[in-house]
């Protein structure tokens, strides 16, 4: 295998990873993405707010700024291709000082000038109509039909999924020790031995700028950013129909109220800087800071509606941009800073990144036989009681309910695994199974179960999400030695078959 | 039958744990045809089938029993009164026509999406614990926090222990059966935390699984952050403060590789939500009349899912009564309707029935909202009962005589518990008499 040299090596599967491996299936090339967890998307991904920004709130004058537009266009085309959980719900961005009218309507012509499409300024009275459940002290907001909510995770599954289909090998539980250069070309050094290819990619998110270094390159900065969110009980359903923004300030695009693909209301998030990368714990003071704000806007909203809290972390450029281009080390390319709005622009940073390669020398050879759909997995609960009849019918398995909460069937659980998921938490994230109100305490034993008997591992091997992420202990393990409890074959390196 | 399932019945009850099965025995009882069990699990016997200690049974059967030979015994006696009880199957949704005929939707891989019709509905589908997410735990999401009643599953269904050093949140009667479940099976549990000064598992619990394996109980002490990336490596507690808040000032760190959540149990009531019936903001249950029957006629609650029990054998008292209901209305039967609403006064937290009717005699189960000694139940200008104690984990149970409301024409009746001065007499047996979890 050392001897195989790639045209590309990816580092870093998260969104952004995964859309690139993606748009460069399309061609003759060989790739490789290197992950460092146990699957895609288990990062900084995981953790997004999901929205796939308008575009008007950020300057043209930027790099993010100028592929934002083209980004969000782009997602009608890629869900119809990978069937990933998507739709535009259009955002708003509420004003309540009248002093802030202004600032309101520059956005307004910001967006327009950008090709925003269907920005509009609602009054008062056309804001409490739509949106009944909001504050009655906000003045207006401006609507942008084209905002939307997508399963961010389920966005990476599926580019994977569908990059694999074409062509890219993917490696998980592959942290990258080193980059260096041997006989003109690069080389990574991974677990599984040294990756040899011509060009890499930085897309390491919060990590771009350790990679950088590892590769002689020192002129990148990185940030982590933390966001605290909040997930909050299915009664709330409905209780806003859009995205609410406030107006955006310098460092954030401020806290929200985010009405899920999937019906749930997520608020947050917060927006602070901290030292460690590793640092995605929750606090009191940022469910503190998000219900007090989020009381004043929708005073519906209760901290007891709260089922689940997590933290990301934005990878935050020093340049305040998205750092995209070659570097002084040849063949070796930034992929950086890629905050918000990068859910968004990751189709068209991926293009971008494609037409950097190909000015880099890359020869572009499109594959005759590239095929650009994935089957999005089957959602039973969604469905007319006809087809799910029907689906019982074909498949016994949609007749077994595993997930009462969110009504997943022991065929979704299945499908998950055939596209992929490899853990508690993967399954979770691509079949909802442990997302409702009792928070897995009733179906964890049974996708234990499934997960072991699928993956051909002892239930002691199966983890919530990789590494020492170890769920239970044999019976004769309670008092034994103090080994850490990691995966026993040591979660050091595993290519990941093609599904 | 164990797995028929047919068209039309008397009564169906939604839920085959052990109020469940008690409800469709009292139906069948009552003079009811058909009656079907609906069960989501396997088998049926709910949450008792995971509870293999003993301590079931004693009001009963007046014998202890363990949590599967009490379902046993049940699930035996529906299946001798001819009752269908069919596993692996779900209640998706019930429908009512306009004749006034239930159409219960359910789901199982034999018969895929199949409508039932029938007379009478008992709603019987238990409760589930609270997570972590409701009490909002700061600190990283890592392997290896989960509920009581989860771990009970990992160790009792499954054979597998949920980690070696184990603390416990919370003195719910699951996590103190568990704390006493895991030194058994060689792990260490470091300690129980409880965020109230007095424990919300029953006394006997305390006594029998902390007290007798020297396992600390911590009052007025919560968790204040959960530490560890990949797994929980150590938790972080804290005294509650006189504010009420923990006093960050006196936190500590424990180290330790599990956190188990014993916090509460919420009644699933997505169902009777669904079906717009009334719900008791307090028990998260059904509003129900004297015949346990909910805001919507034909359909009755009992077992966890109308309030949190501490008891099976009370819940199979109230299942009984409540099976009893829906046959005789499954039968044309009508009980006049209730004319007295009961008001939960002074240290009462809530009671169920939530109405009466006078002339006849009702089995009133009710809540305190703090300890109290010794006290009295004083039940408007009708009635009063003296206790030794009333705690919150313990429930009160008591009964009214008809001739207790005999000439009662007020709406409303008014039920508080006060403080007896002075040393009180030996109690009643309505509360303070132990059990299992």
């Amino acid at each position: 295998m050392q001897d195989r040299l790639y045209d590309v090596a990816i580092v870093g599967g998260g969104v952004i990873g995964c859309a690139i491996a993606r748009e460069l299936s399309r061609y003759r090339l060989d790739v490789v993405l290197l992950e460092r967890n146990a699957e895609v998307g288990f990062g900084t991904t995981k953790t997004n707010s999901g929205i796939i920004h308008p575009g008007h709130d950020t300057p043209v004058t930027t790099l993010k700024g100028r592929l934002v537009v083209r980004g969000n266009a782009m997602f009608d085309q890629l869900q119809r291709e990978l069937n990933f959980g998507f739709q535009r719900i259009g955002a708003l961005t509420w004003v309540r000082d009248e002093a802030d009218v202004p600032v309101a309507m520059d956005l307004i012509r910001q967006g327009l000038d950008k090709g925003v499409p269907g920005l509009e300024w609602w009054d008062q009275a056309r804001l409490r109509r739509e949106e009944p459940n909001l504050a009655r002290d906000l003045i207006g907001a401006i609507h942008a039909p084209s905002g939307g909510v997508i399963n961010p995770y389920e966005f990476a599954f599926a580019l994977i999924e569908s990059a694999m289909k074409n062509g890219v090998e993917l490696r998980v539980d592959c942290p990258v020790s080193s980059i260096g250069t041997r006989d003109g070309h690069l080389e990574v050094g991974t677990p599984m031995g040294p990756v040899a290819a011509r060009f890499v990619l930085n897309c390491a998110g919060v990590h771009c700028d350790d990679i950088a270094r590892m590769a002689g390159c020192d002129d990148v900065r990185i940030v982590p950013r933390k966001g605290e969110e909040f997930m909050l009980d299915k009664r709330l359903h409905g209780i806003v129909r859009r995205l609410v923004f406030p107006l955006p300030n310098r460092k954030t695009k401020g806290t929200l109220i985010i009405p899920t693909y999937d019906g749930t209301i997520m608020v947050g998030p917060t927006a602070h800087d901290v030292p460690d990368k590793e640092d995605v714990a929750t606090t009191n003071a940022g469910a503190a800071e998000i219900f007090d704000y989020v009381g004043r806007l929708c005073p519906s909203i209760h901290p007891s509606d709260a089922i689940t809290a997590f933290a990301g972390l934005r990878a935050v450029s020093d340049t305040g941009d998205f750092i995209i281009g070659p570097t002084s080390q040849k063949g070796f390319l930034n992929v950086a800073g890629i905050q918000s709005p990068g859910l968004t622009s990751a189709p068209s940073i991926a293009e971008f990144v494609r037409d950097l390669l190909c000015d880099e020398g890359l020869e572009l050879q499109p594959r005759a036989d590239f095929d650009p759909h994935v089957e999005g997995p089957p959602r039973f609960a969604t469905r007319s009681h006809e087809d799910q009849d029907a689906l019982v019918a074909a498949d016994p398995r949609f007749g077994r309910i595993v997930c009462r909460c969110e009504l997943v069937t022991e065929a979704e659980i299945h499908a998950a695994i055939d596209h992929g998921a490899r853990t508690i938490d993967g399954v979770k994230f691509r079949c909802r199974a442990g997302m409702g109100r009792c928070q897995g305490g009733f179906c964890t034993s049974r996708i234990v179960t499934i997960l072991s008997e699928r993956l051909g591992i002892p239930p002691e091997q199966v983890t919530k999400r990789g590494g020492g992420s170890w769920i239970l202990l044999p019976m004769d393990d309670a008092g034994g030695g103090d080994e850490a409890g990691g995966t026993p074959d040591g979660a050091t390196g595993a290519e990941v078959e093609a599904c | 039958m164990l797995g028929r399932l047919q068209n039309r019945y008397d009564v169906v009850v939604v839920g085959g744990g052990p109020a469940g099965l008690a409800a469709a025995i009292g139906a069948r009882d009552a003079g009811a045809g058909r009656c079907l069990v609906v069960d989501r699990e396997p088998e049926a016997g709910g949450i008792l089938l995971q509870c293999i200690h003993s301590g079931f049974g004693l009001h009963h059967f007046k014998e202890e029993l363990t949590g599967p030979e009490y379902a046993q015994r049940f699930f035996e006696q529906a299946l001798e009164h001819d009752i269908d009880v069919v596993p692996e199957s779900y209640v998706s949704g019930i429908g009512i026509d306009s004749d006034g005929t239930r159409r219960v939707r359910v789901l199982n891989e034999t018969r895929g999406l199949h409508t039932v019709d029938c007379r009478s509905v008992v709603l019987a589908m238990g409760c589930r614990e609270r997570t972590r997410g409701a009490i909002r735990i700061p600190g990283t999401r890592p392997a290896g926090v989960l509920t009581a009643g989860l771990a009970q599953k990992f160790v009792n269904l499954m054979g597998y222990l949920p980690g070696r050093r184990v603390a416990i949140l919370g003195s719910g009667d699951i996590g103190l059966i568990m704390a006493r479940r895991l030194v058994l099976e060689g792990c260490e549990v470091v300690g129980v935390f409880e965020l109230m000064p007095y424990s919300n598992g029953l006394t006997r619990n305390v006594v029998q699984c902390l007290d007798d394996f020297g396992i600390p109980l911590h009052l007025s002490t919560t968790v204040t952050a959960i530490e560890g990336r990949d797994r929980v490596s150590a938790i972080h507690v804290a005294p509650m403060g006189p504010d009420g808040r923990p006093d960050l000032q006196r936190q500590r760190r424990v180290e330790c590789d599990t956190l188990l959540l014993s916090i509460g149990l919420i009644p699933e009531n997505e169902l009777s939500a669904s079906l717009g019936i009334d719900l008791d903001l307090v028990t998260r249950g059904p509003r129900v009349s004297s015949t346990l029957e909910t805001s919507l006629p034909g359909v009755f609650a009992c077992g966890n899912v109308l309030h949190v029990h501490d008891l099976v054998d009370f819940v199979t008292g109230e299942a009984l009564r409540a099976g009893r209901h829906a046959g005789e209305h499954a039968q044309g039967i009508r009980m006049a309707r209730d004319n007295i609403t009961l008001v939960a006064g002074d240290n009462v937290r809530y009671c169920v029935p939530h109405t009466l009717s006078t002339g006849r005699e009702h089995t009133i189960f009710m809540r305190c909202k703090e300890p109290m000694k010794p006290c009295e139940i004083v039940v408007g200008d009708r009635m009063r009962k003296r206790l030794s104690f009333v705690v919150p984990a313990e429930m009160i149970m008591f009964t009214i005589k008809p001739d207790a409301l005999e000439g009662y024409h007020e709406d409303t009746l008014r039920i508080d518990i006060r403080p007896l001065e002075g040393a009180g007499r030996r109690a009643t047996d309505a509360a303070g008499q132990g059990g299992a979890a």
